[in-house]
């Protein structure tokens, strides 16, 4: 069944741009330009773009914060914003940016009081927060006031915040800008163990591609708020021509006017001793190795995976 | 049910950060005090100058003012801080208001209520009693319950106010002290007999816009006092229907001012 299903969504904004001394012009930014996309219970999806795509406004019009100016938009089969409370109680929303903790309150009270605005039996709220609390270490600074937490701290506040309701959606807006690598493992391992449950649907936008590539089955790029991929990152791979590298040390320099088949040479180093080779397809390996070998003797050699980040600044810059 | 529970936590979530500040609460709640001894002083200073003002006596006055002071201090304790939902647009904090699941504007209004406020209105009823003390009034039923009517009435249309001219942060987030005109501006406006005021701007202020129905038609009529505009004596008795048309147009501007939110970029 899908849970999220938008279809033409867009969202102008108008801006007055200053076009002399006085004058100002109204120009109109199309932030999101007529998004299709469904996605089906249980996926994660990543959502990644530039800044400006559009990422966080459609994330804004998918939790009934921002009103479309056209197309179709539900949510577990509620529309955003006329039935915006409703949908509240069914998705949980992480704002990087945003906390929905209350700043001079212990991290105990936030949940306390949440449990009451979402209106949510004691016995489930204490499990979900058990749960929470052992997976992302709360205990430590469960009583310290909110202001008072570091970054890391309160985005694992915030993630408990946003599930202490049992939401069966996600939505996480850029959850680990700004956080150390081990508050940020920490936040990825816990929505991974969270995605694998499979009663969540999870949709998270980012800068982060580690975090897709850990998260996220399904990669959907938006830029100049249009979706220009959406499928695996193989396949993205795939459709950029993304090759895996062979990168050889050799004790003699390869022969004058050489050919490996199956392998474009990309560059030589060091006099010759150090040769680079895309490799033309996923099975090619140990071919060109071995072609390699008769033509000079190898000191060592590696593979490198295609970088996710290569082919998505390739595809920002399209 | 469920739904009153959850705006009571929101408001004891309030207490309950409020009182991580206790110093501060006591100062302002000392310095509203003060604030709303002057606003009945001011008046008084004016009635000290000339015995009568556009042929109302000290004490008729005062009922006036505190009528007005009444539903302004009301108002002002229950919506009063809801001018910072210009800081809510600006920088985006709305956001977190529009995913819960309650109602934006209760939770504006319980997530800040200006608490330290609530002493001004314990002074303004004061004052109402005492000025109906020093006046005559021939108490019937129809009076007596436009005493605690009109109060309640001057609260709603001031709420009205303070909402509808908070929503203009919706389209233009530097509103600025444009409201203020409206809120503080009308509240000066009610605390004085309608006819000190002349021509285009009474017409406007005081019927077009409402403010004469707030204190000045209810204490006519409280008083039995011949409205010198001429408007009939039971005029008093359509405050509430005033005040309900008022909270009727902030609510479609209220509504209108959510769908325009553009939050910002993060």
């Amino acid at each position: 069944m899908s849970v999220i299903t938008m279809r033409g969504l867009r969202k102008d904004f108008t801006v007055r741009v200053r076009t002399g001394r006085l004058r100002r012009e109204k120009r109109t930014v199309e932030a999101v330009a007529g998004i299709d996309l469904t996605v089906e219970a249980g996926e994660m999806v990543g959502y990644i773009g530039p800044n400006g795509a559009g990422k966080s406004t459609t994330l804004k019009m998918l939790t009934g914060v921002l009103t479309p100016s056209s197309g179709e938009v539900s949510v577990c089969g509620l529309a955003p914003v006329p039935q915006r409370t409703r949908l509240a109680l069914t998705i949980g929303v992480v704002f990087g940016q945003r906390s929905q903790l209350w700043w001079d309150l212990p991290l105990r009270d936030s949940f306390a009081l949440l449990r009451h605005i979402y209106r949510v039996p004691p016995d489930a709220h204490a499990a979900r927060l058990r749960r929470c609390r052992s997976l992302l270490d709360l205990d430590e600074f469960l009583d310290t006031p909110v202001r008072q937490l570091s970054l890391g701290q309160r985005m694992r506040g915030e993630l408990t915040a946003a599930l202490l309701h049992g939401p069966s959606v996600l939505f996480l807006d850029e959850p680990t800008i700004g956080l150390d690598v081990v508050s940020k493992q920490a936040v990825r391992s816990f929505l991974a163990e969270l995605g694998a449950t499979g009663d969540v649907t999870l949709v998270l936008t980012t800068h982060d591609l580690a975090d897709i590539e850990r998260l996220c089955r399904r990669l959907v790029v938006i830029d100049h708020g249009r979706v220009v991929h959406d499928g695996t990152i193989e396949a993205l791979h795939a459709r950029y021509g993304s090759r895996r590298r062979l990168v050889v040390d050799l004790d003699t320099p390869l022969p004058p006017g050489f050919a490996v088949p199956g392998a474009d040479l990309v560059s030589l180093e060091a006099d010759g001793h150090r040769a680079s080779f895309d490799l033309l397809s996923s099975s090619a390996a140990g071919a060109v190795v071995a072609e390699l070998a008769t033509l000079a003797s190898m000191r060592d050699l590696s593979l490198v995976e295609p970088d996710i980040e290569d082919v998505v600044a390739r595809l920002y810059r399209a | 049910m469920g739904e009153l529970r959850a705006y009571g936590a929101l408001f004891l979530g309030q207490w309950r950060s409020l009182a991580s500040y206790r110093a501060s609460f006591a100062v302002d709640l000392a310095t509203n005090i003060l604030g709303a001894v002057l606003d009945v002083v001011a008046v008084l200073v004016l009635f000290g100058a000339t015995r009568t003002v556009a042929g109302f006596t000290l004490r008729e006055g005062l009922l006036v003012v505190s009528l007005s002071s009444c539903g302004f201090a009301t108002a002002d304790l229950v919506v009063g801080n809801i001018d910072r939902l210009k800081t809510y647009v600006r920088t985006g904090a709305m956001d977190a208001v529009l995913t819960r699941p309650l109602g934006a504007l209760p939770q504006l209004v319980l997530m800040d209520m200006p608490l330290r406020k609530g002493l001004r209105v314990a002074v303004a009823v004061a004052v109402l009693i005492t000025a109906l003390r020093l006046n005559h009034v021939d108490w019937t039923p129809a009076r007596a319950a436009l005493v605690v009517i009109a109060p309640l009435s001057g609260a709603l249309f001031f709420g009205a106010i303070f909402v509808a001219s908070a929503s203009l942060a919706f389209w233009w987030v530097e509103s600025g002290e444009v409201g203020s005109a409206f809120t503080y501006g009308g509240r000066d406006f009610t605390a004085y007999p309608v006819p000190v005021f002349e021509g285009w701007f009474r017409a406007v202020f005081a019927y077009g816009m409402g403010f004469g129905f707030v204190a000045y038609q209810p204490a006519l009529t409280l008083l039995e006092h011949p409205d010198p505009l001429g408007l009939p004596a039971g005029a008093g008795f359509l405050s509430p229907l005033v005040a309900l048309v008022a909270a009727g147009v902030a609510a479609v501007v209220w509504r209108a001012g959510i769908r325009h939110y553009r939050s910002t970029g993060s």
